[in-house]
């Protein structure tokens, strides 16, 4: 999983000047917020606003090269097909029920927050699910080679009796199972985070069909 | 499941038990008999989606067994169609490897052109090796034409796309940054003008790899310009579209034109979530416990009155025919039906 580092221009305000190091040929070594991302400077250059912003622009420049997939989520988002998760906005109308609630008192911002990291778990998903790569796949299949949209994975009707294994599964041991077959990956464990992204795609793209475990 | 009686005791003699599921080498009854009454029989191999033997050897292994089958059938057909999509990534080892085993076949084969094979080099190998994307030739008294069906309006230099990125991009089914196939109108125009010279009732059998309607935008089970296609293809009495792309089971027919799907020789496609044309008969939600379910090969048999008969020859199950009586009818008289179990 990438990290999310939107808003990473905030993230500049990183101690510019503040941890500089004696380089060779007289040179100050300036290192990103990051602890990783360097860039070096002349120590003989007078520190001017401009100065400063060309640092920190050429140092962001360097952590972008570095990080190509930081939009990977809005990225995945305009490739794929995604179903918006609940909406909450009820509970802001009706505050009355949020009073005889524990927590009460629900914010736009609570609903938004709710919504955005329900939605990025299923994004994630997405992302597994697609590439090979992520999937540990040793022959390049990637899941949405037999399941696009996941098509045909109708999680709603797990826990089932899976006849051909001989005993009741979940999703995320159908998942598994098509792992070590058709994909020849190795099984992930149940709280691997890929794992958890992709039974959170899987069952985003069904909402609104009826849970029917057991079905056949 | 369509078991017939005579494979059943054969089996039942044998010793062998009758499950739905199992291998069941059965003769299927429409054997050799089209050639007496002055038709032929063409066979198709589609969507095999090959990437290096050394990177994945199921897909591989897959064709060849589908030349097998090709190479094993009495009477032999008289060409070999191949769908499209013969790489999974457009490389020219992947193009080269598949022009190797298709060597193999003892029929002629006749190139269509998918998706997958374009979109890396903008067919640029593709067309060393097998020449034209889009053709027409005559056979026993029918006209055939070859299209390329996976046009797409360029959706990559503005996102500053690599050649890879293109390919990937495409190679995904469900990948909405893509654009919809076309034929486009250099095509159509090049179609009008081969179609001028040919009598309105000559059978017509067009290939392209997508179909030539519209079914499901979001996977292109879909060609945009189909419509002005049909309207090119409709002064012909009769009119058989033979597609690739879907991997399953698919029957459709508007007007006078039928048109059929092949499988893959790769996976099997589930169906669209919406818009399946009534006359399909829907195969069996695949079984990913058996391997190669829900895919195969196929034949089609040209009747003497330029009608078809699409026989699907799915792995591990029964054959199934599409008969021209059926497409006749619209589906009022089915010679043989298997069981309509529906997808989830």
């Amino acid at each position: 999983m990438r990290p999310n580092i939107a808003g990473a221009t905030s993230l500049l305000a990183l101690c510019l000047l503040g941890c500089p190091k004696s380089a060779p040929n007289d040179n100050i070594e300036v290192k990103l917020c990051d602890n990783h991302t360097t860039t070096e400077v002349s120590a003989s250059e007078p520190k001017t606003e401009a100065f400063g912003r060309a640092v920190a622009a050429t140092l962001m420049e360097k952590w972008q090269q570095e990080h190509p997939d930081v939009d990977w989520e809005a990225d995945e988002k305009q490739s794929r097909k995604f179903v918006p998760p609940a909406d909450n906005s009820g509970l802001l109308a009706d505050q009355t029920q949020a009073a005889g609630h524990p927590y009460r008192d629900y914010t736009e911002q609570d609903l938004l927050t709710w919504s955005r990291e329900t939605e990025k778990l299923a994004v994630a998903g997405s992302r597994v699910f697609h590439s090979a790569d992520e999937l540990g796949s040793t022959i390049a299949v990637s899941c949405d080679m037999c399941h696009p949209n996941a098509a045909n994975t109708h999680p709603e009707t797990y826990p089932k009796y899976q006849t051909q294994i001989g005993q009741v599964v979940l999703l995320r041991d159908m998942i598994n199972w098509c792992l070590q077959h058709p994909v020849r990956a190795e099984p992930m464990s149940a709280d691997d985070p890929r794992m958890r992204a992709m039974e959170a795609y899987i069952i985003s793209l069904r909402a609104g069909t009826p849970l029917a475990y057991g079905k056949h | 499941m369509r078991v017939s009686s005579a494979a059943a005791a054969a089996a039942a003699t044998a010793g062998v038990s009758v499950t739905p599921t199992s291998f069941l080498p059965v003769n299927v009854a429409y054997a050799a008999d089209d050639g007496a009454k002055g038709g032929f029989r063409f066979a198709y191999l589609s969507d095999s989606h090959l990437y290096e033997r050394e990177i994945n050897d199921r897909f591989v292994r897959s064709l060849m067994r589908a030349v097998d089958d090709i190479n094993r059938l009495d009477p032999q057909p008289d060409f070999v169609l191949y769908g499209g999509d013969l790489a999974q990534l457009g490389q020219k080892a992947e193009l080269d490897l598949g022009a190797e085993i298709l060597k193999a076949v003892k029929a002629p084969v006749r190139m269509m052109v998918g998706e997958h094979d374009w979109y890396l080099d903008m067919g640029e190998h593709w067309q060393e090796l097998f020449g034209e994307p889009n053709y027409s030739f005559d056979h026993n008294g029918v006209h055939f034409v070859v299209l390329n069906s996976v046009i797409e309006a360029d959706f990559w230099t503005a996102r500053g796309m690599t050649p890879m990125e293109r390919m990937k991009t495409v190679a995904g089914l469900d990948n909405g940054k893509q654009n919809s196939f076309t034929v486009g109108e250099a095509q159509r125009d090049w179609l009008k003008n081969d179609l001028a010279k040919v009598d309105k009732k000559t059978p017509l059998v067009v290939f392209s790899h997508s179909p030539l309607y519209k079914l499901y935008k979001p996977w292109n089970f879909w060609t945009d310009d189909a419509d002005e296609i049909q309207a090119i293809l409709k002064k012909f009495d009769k009119v058989s579209v033979i597609h690739g792309h879907t991997h399953q089971l698919l029957t459709n027919r508007i007007g006078n034109i039928r048109f059929h799907g092949m499988l893959s020789t790769a996976w099997p496609w589930p169906y669209a979530p919406e818009g399946l044309p009534e006359l399909t008969i829907q195969m069996n939600r695949p079984d990913p416990f058996d391997p190669n379910d829900g895919c195969g090969d196929g034949e089609v048999i040209v009747h003497p009155d330029g009608l078809v008969d699409k026989v699907y020859n799915l792995w591990n199950r029964n054959p199934i025919e599409v008969t021209s009586e059926y497409m006749t009818t619209n589906g009022k008289k089915p010679s043989e039906l298997p069981p309509n179990a529906k997808s989830y």
